[in-house]
């Protein structure tokens, strides 16, 4: 006969809440003690934003502007034609996503021309055609702003930069050296000093250097800005991203009787381009919080509105309120994007060795 | 065998596909493409400005600026842009020194075994990070310094510190006439720490263990300006505390101790708090490389947690944080440049003016760029010097 051992309950203070408090709070006197500093800190902080948020805020600023911060200067009219830009693009992510889990194959080749098709059929849709056209008329870039713009900035700006960046990156790791050196010249220049000169550069400079038959607009010169500043940086995540392909790629491509074009663009760029989409996605938060710096040069993106809306008669002196709204929009788009690039780099594996 | 070799070698490749000619041609077609643009760009600019020259430089600047260096309309706009220089120093200069030390502190509370000081570093972290700089920069200045309370009503914190929309009144200490006679005992404090510094590297090369304690070279430190302090007659420094004082007709003043202008005082806190989060970021990644197995050796070997800290994780950890440090130090002097959204005068708010004054756009535009390529490039040696020493003791 076998005797049954008998069982003991864990001590209280190893389980449950206490040890959970004991483990995490209270473990060793030092941790006790910024444990009790702590404490008071957050009651502080958390009692001040409390009570600002839910008393003392005037939030009707921001009710009142919703549709200034969002679409700006952009005719109440025509608002159905950003709603639907929108539409688009959800559509389109909720469907890649469908795609992605689903592993259909054959969808995956349409949605890339979908994806291809929708640039210029938001460019269209958002800037209409002539000012007399019935359904579509003129929204001339000029008069862009809000949210809209800052997104409009963020992504053409990221999207141009691809080709151009690839380029350089191809240029750099090139044996030819006039193409290196102008390429690393390039790639260093920018990368040394900062986005506002480079927006003064495109704004100020380069009507300067253009005949003067050919006039761009603000928000054109500002996207080349944006364009030729986040190349520098795509071109850099682009060699990272070269870098990463071992090079018996290169050498079994060869074999196999390609040529140096086809091997980079059937062999070595796929591939490349995969392992770099992380990186690509944190240019892209980054590229998305410099797109505030528009401002300078005089264009009303989300924080230039913000700042135009401080100034209303009727709502004179609710700073907080107008940038904390401004700072809580950003965070959302920076947080779900950084959110998305974990996920992905966990799918991807990227980072597993 | 060997005749089909040969007949190899006598089809030599023809110059069109010759991949070295190929290559030459390339590059040549690549250079004159560039240099007819160049030209055509050049042609445009030559009809629209005559001339290019940095003669203007000389010219009286008329404007006035505040900040910094003392600068009157008279000057030259030399030495304007000087002024703008360095403010821009001074500000990063601070900035590097104070984020890298929020930045240490939070990304080691980030990584605490207390569950509520990880949380309260994580959530900086992330709030800041998310965030555009100009709009944390629009929010400081505009809606917290601006709305401090005039001078006259100003807020004083303990120092004491007066806080005011005009700026940040600090307590500082000013140079009396015998601080020259000082200067010769702060001199040989420094020599003494050092000659005791060398030779206590000495007895590690030695021996293999420090012939004394490291506290002993602050000795000297202390030891000789308090000797100096005794022999001279007058004290070298007295403490220029700020007070306020009330004019005539009742007006009240503050004077004394060190002024920070508002605008400097919210851009130095601004670049500080989110170089911060990145630092923060840096360091935790940097610590988490070092192998867990590393400090559970040191501490089977006994080590103190102190010393594990000191010689096991932070030479280790080092080697990980350095390079990206450089880059968060060079991203901050970059983001100096911010300057201008909320009115500080550092180099680039500066050469706005004197563009808008002199109106030679290439040639400020040329100065600028050339100062932040400079300032970046001194980050980078410097720190590369530091990097080279961290690394030394490589495996």
């Amino acid at each position: 006969m076998t005797v049954q051992p008998e069982i003991l309950k864990p001590p209280p203070t190893e389980v449950g809440l206490l040890g959970w408090l004991k483990k995490n709070l209270f473990s060793t006197w030092s941790n006790t003690l910024l444990t009790f500093v702590s404490v008071p800190f957050i009651y502080l902080v958390l009692s001040a934003v409390i009570t600002w948020v839910f008393q003392d805020a005037r939030w009707e600023v921001v009710t009142t502007n919703f549709k200034v911060f969002m679409i700006g200067r952009y005719p109440r009219k025509e608002a159905w034609r950003v709603l639907a830009s929108l539409g688009i693009v959800v559509l389109l992510v909720l469907l890649t996503w469908i795609s992605q889990t689903v592993k259909r194959y054959p969808m995956a080749r349409w949605l890339v021309i979908g994806w291809l098709l929708s640039f210029p059929l938001i460019g269209v849709l958002l800037r209409g055609f002539s000012s007399e056209n019935p359904y579509l008329p003129l929204v001339s870039e000029e008069i862009w702003s809000g949210l809209m713009l800052t997104l409009v900035l963020a992504i053409v700006g990221i999207v141009a930069s691809f080709p151009i960046g690839i380029l350089l990156a191809l240029g750099r790791r090139s044996k030819m050296p006039v193409i290196k050196a102008l390429s690393t010249v390039y790639i260093e220049t920018i990368r040394g000093v900062p986005l506002i000169s480079v927006l003064f550069m495109s704004q100020v400079m380069l009507p300067l250097f253009l005949p003067p038959e050919i006039r761009l607009g603000t928000v054109v010169r500002a996207l080349t800005g944006m364009t030729l500043f986040s190349a520098a940086y795509t071109a850099e995540n682009v060699r990272g991203g070269l870098a990463a392909i071992p090079i018996g790629q290169y050498e079994a491509a060869r074999a196999v009787g390609l040529n140096e074009a086809l091997v980079m663009g059937l062999i070595v760029l796929p591939q490349a381009l995969r392992a770099m989409i992380p990186a690509i996605v944190g240019q892209f938060i980054s590229l998305f919080k410099d797109t505030t710096l528009v401002i300078i040069v005089g264009l009303l993106e989300l924080l230039g509105i913000a700042k135009a809306v401080t100034g209303q008669k009727e709502f004179i002196g609710l700073h907080k309120e107008v940038y904390a709204f401004a700072a809580i929009l950003f965070f959302i788009f920076c947080y779900l994007m950084s959110y998305a690039s974990r996920r992905l780099e966990q799918a991807l594996g990227v980072g597993e060795r | 065998m060997s005749q089909h070799a040969a007949s190899v070698k006598q089809r030599s490749v023809p110059f069109w596909r010759n991949e070295r000619v190929l290559r030459i041609i390339a590059q040549i077609v690549f250079l004159l493409i560039a240099f007819a643009v160049g030209t055509w760009m050049l042609f445009n600019y030559k009809q629209r400005e005559s001339l290019f020259s940095f003669n203007f430089l000389k010219e009286e600047a008329s404007f006035h600026l505040a900040e910094g260096i003392p600068f009157s309309p008279t000057d030259s706009y030399a030495r304007a842009f000087l002024v703008g220089v360095v403010n821009t120093i001074r500000v990063a200069g601070l900035g590097i020194i104070f984020a890298t030390l929020l930045g240490s502190i939070a990304g080691i509370a980030r990584l605490s075994d207390n569950w509520l000081v990880s949380r309260i570093a994580g959530i900086y972290i992330e709030i800041v990070r998310n965030t555009p700089l100009l709009v944390q920069l629009f929010f400081l200045y505009f809606a917290v310094i601006i709305k401090l309370p005039r001078i006259q009503e100003a807020l004083v914190l303990p120092g004491p510190v007066f806080l005011s929309n005009r700026g940040i009144v600090l307590p500082w200490v000013h140079m009396t006439d015998s601080f020259s006679s000082w200067l010769p005992f702060l001199f040989m404090a420094l020599i003494g720490a050092v000659v005791l510094l060398i030779m206590r590297g000495r007895g590690v090369q030695r021996t293999g263990r420090p012939s004394f304690n490291l506290l002993w070279v602050g000795v000297p430190l202390i030891v000789i300006p308090w000797l100096g302090w005794l022999l001279i007659s007058s004290a070298p420094l007295l403490p220029n505390l700020p007070e306020m004082i009330s004019k005539s007709g009742g007006v009240l003043k503050v004077e004394g101790g060190t002024n920070l202008s508002s605008e400097f005082a919210a851009l130095l806190i601004g670049l500080v708090v989110y170089t911060g989060a990145f630092i923060a970021e840096v360091v935790r990644a940097g610590i988490m490389a070092v192998p867990k197995g590393q400090t559970e050796a040191a501490r089977a070997q006994g080590f103190t947690q102190g010393q594990i800290l000191r010689l096991i994780i932070l030479p280790q950890a080092l080697r990980v944080i350095i390079p990206p440090l450089i880059s968060q130090y060079l991203n901050l002097t970059k983001n100096s440049s911010l300057a201008i959204g909320i009115g500080f005068l550092d180099l680039y708010a500066v050469s706005n003016t004197m563009l808008n004054q002199s109106g030679r756009v290439v040639e400020v535009f040329l100065m600028i760029m050339a100062s932040y390529l400079s300032m970046s490039l001194t980050i980078s040696l410097i720190m590369n010097i530091v990097n080279r020493r961290s690394q030394i003791v490589e495996r």
